[in-house]
């Protein structure tokens, strides 16, 4: 073995050497990603390319239908999602201990997790908009959307309730409060801080996906917003995606590329950075 | 209202919610199959699945599976070539080398990897990598195999961090202190004991990440170039399954011969998916409690 010929230290410290250099790279990797597109996109955000909408067969005037879509897309979705999610975590976490079931409920969980978004919006094609009729729509991009959150909102809500000590629930079933009781008055606002955590996070996601909302509603232009949960949508993502594969004058209009994606990148960074203020400040209160 | 026949009832109603992703899971594979299965009324599967020649849009049309299986596969492991040994030495630095405040500065920019949209990595690697690598190589187009693997390789990397990460932390501290106290040396211990005993975690963590790299889309769509040939290298252009699927719908009419050529290719990705979580799933519960 080479390590009984060199001397162990020498070689711990070659081996910790490349362990760093792997650290730096993987680092650098986020550094020059969000350094790009920061400084390449910055010089052409302005108040008035987030509220006005894009113009000329989009090679100027701004994002806001985009914004307007997505903003919708994500209380559609959430709103679905949300509450499925977590009174399925309840289920699971509170209810259930039927090993079965439990086994049963968790495959599909992981599986739905593991789903490429692709076969999402294949599979949201197929039922939302010709099964059952919604055409492409923004109520068949958000159902979707909301089979794509689901996994994630049912896992962070489930690890939120675990981490809620039995010794609570204990004390409100001693007395005399039935389960539900328990779950309502006791689980849930002990948990709440962490679910929330979880359901921020899971927004980014609804943000940032494409390949779902491509095959369900997702609209290359559409100067105004959306009246009814029928209409097509314009999504940021989508947007970014059309303006830099298939717009009009793709090399002139790399500026209002870059502060497309900056956008995008900022509404998702600082969804995640909230949900990390939120999980760090109710650590600190809570203390068991 | 009885108190228990409340409490039954809200007991059933949580069960019925919890369904909800197994009806998921359901309804996905009845209607992709549904719609993938009516392709073979006129061709045979076994074309399908051994045909080369992917020309949805000729006369006769051919509907061969193989050039995009080998762009899926080929795009696939190059990015986990180099993503898992960045991934696992990283999760190496993070739980056994760096200290307590280095790790928790780490972690979260090593999150804001996973956070940012698929569609804004394939923008980056469109506009920077691709023309980088078309110079360097000197090559007729940068959009390649090799954009594809690199991207997915960096996109897989938080998965296959955070989840060797915990794989490693996990390692009962009196393993390490043993190897410790014998004279070993930390590196010594790092990869006689501690790798070893965690090894089931990094497997996982490892297939996960080949997992997100061959269902994601919209990058490899922006960056391969999108040749439906069988790739003889990384620095050719490239079609993947799921390219295949979002680019090739907008075109096709419902219900034509092609659209559920497209809907048989999402069946494929599908199965191939829910073998690799299968997999995960099995090695991850197998090894679970090996050190409780």
């Amino acid at each position: 073995m080479a390590t009984h010929r060199i001397d162990p230290g020498i070689s711990q410290m070659l081996a910790f050497t490349v362990i760093r250099i792997c650290m730096l790279a993987v680092l650098a990797f986020v550094g020059i990603l969000v350094y790009y597109i920061v400084i390449n996109g910055i010089g052409h955000l302005s108040i008035e390319f987030l509220t006005s909408p894009p113009r000329q067969r989009m090679t100027a005037g701004g994002i806001f239908p985009a914004i307007v879509g997505t903003v919708m897309l994500i209380s559609l979705s959430m709103a679905m999602a949300l509450p499925l999610g977590v009174l399925s975590a309840i289920y699971l976490n509170e209810y259930a201990s039927e090993n079965r079931r439990v086994w049963l409920i968790n495959m599909a969980i992981n599986n739905l997790a593991g789903t490429p978004s692709i076969v999402f919006g294949l599979f949201g094609l197929a039922l939302f908009v010709k099964y059952a009729g919604f055409g492409p729509s923004l109520l068949a991009a958000s159902l979707t959307l909301m089979l794509v959150v689901l996994p994630v909102i049912i896992r962070a809500s489930e690890e939120a309730l675990i981490s809620v000590p039995p010794g609570l629930r204990e004390g409100s079933l001693a007395l005399g409060a039935t389960r539900w009781q328990t779950v309502q008055k006791v689980v849930i606002p002990a948990a709440m801080p962490s679910i929330i955590t979880g359901a921020i996070l899971s927004i980014g996601r609804v943000a940032g996906e494409t390949a779902p909302i491509l095959l369900t509603g997702a609209a290359y232009f559409i100067p105004r917003t959306p009246d009814s949960v029928f209409d097509q949508f314009m999504a940021l993502p989508y947007h970014l995606f059309v303006l830099s594969t298939a717009g009009t004058d793709i090399e002139q209009t790399r500026g209002i590329q870059y502060a497309t994606a900056l956008v995008l990148l900022l509404i998702v960074l600082g969804i995640n950075l909230i949900a990390v203020v939120i999980r760090s400040r109710y650590r600190k209160k809570l203390m068991w | 209202m009885n108190r228990r026949t409340k409490e039954r009832i809200i007991e059933s109603t949580l069960f019925v919610v919890g369904l909800i992703s197994v009806a998921a899971v359901t309804l996905i594979c009845l209607f992709l199959f549904r719609e993938g299965i009516r392709l073979f009324g006129d061709f045979s599967p076994l074309e399908f699945l051994t045909g080369t020649k992917w020309y949805p849009t000729s006369d006769p049309a051919q509907f061969g599976l193989v050039p995009l299986f080998a762009g899926s596969i080929i795009v696939t492991a190059g990015a986990i070539l180099f993503a898992v040994p960045l991934g696992v030495a990283s999760a190496i630095y993070l739980s056994e080398i760096a200290d307590i405040k280095m790790r928790n500065t780490l972690k979260p920019i090593v999150e804001i990897l996973a956070g940012i949209p698929s569609v804004v990595y394939g923008f980056f690697g469109l506009v920077v990598l691709v023309p980088y690598l078309q110079t360097s190589f000197d090559l007729p187009t940068g959009q390649t195999a090799l954009a594809g693997s690199i991207m997915l390789g960096i996109m897989a990397l938080p998965t296959i961090i955070s989840i060797s990460d915990d794989a490693i932390h996990s390692v009962p501290s009196f393993l390490k202190e043993g190897s410790l106290a014998l004279g070993a040396t930390g590196w010594q211990t790092i990869y006689r004991i501690t790798v070893p005993a965690a090894i089931s975690g990094i497997s996982t963590a490892v297939i996960l990440g080949i997992g997100r790299a061959i269902g994601e889309t919209m990058t490899v769509m922006m960056v391969t170039g999108n040749a439906a040939v069988i790739p003889k290298g990384l620095l050719v252009s490239v079609k993947t399954m799921t390219a295949t699927i979002a680019l090739e719908m907008g075109e096709v009419s419902a219900g034509s011969e092609h659209y559920h050529a497209l809907f048989a290719i999402g069946s494929v990705l599908f199965i191939f998916t829910l073998g690799i979580n299968l997999v995960a799933d099995y090695i991850r519960t197998k090894y679970r409690y090996k050190y409780a």
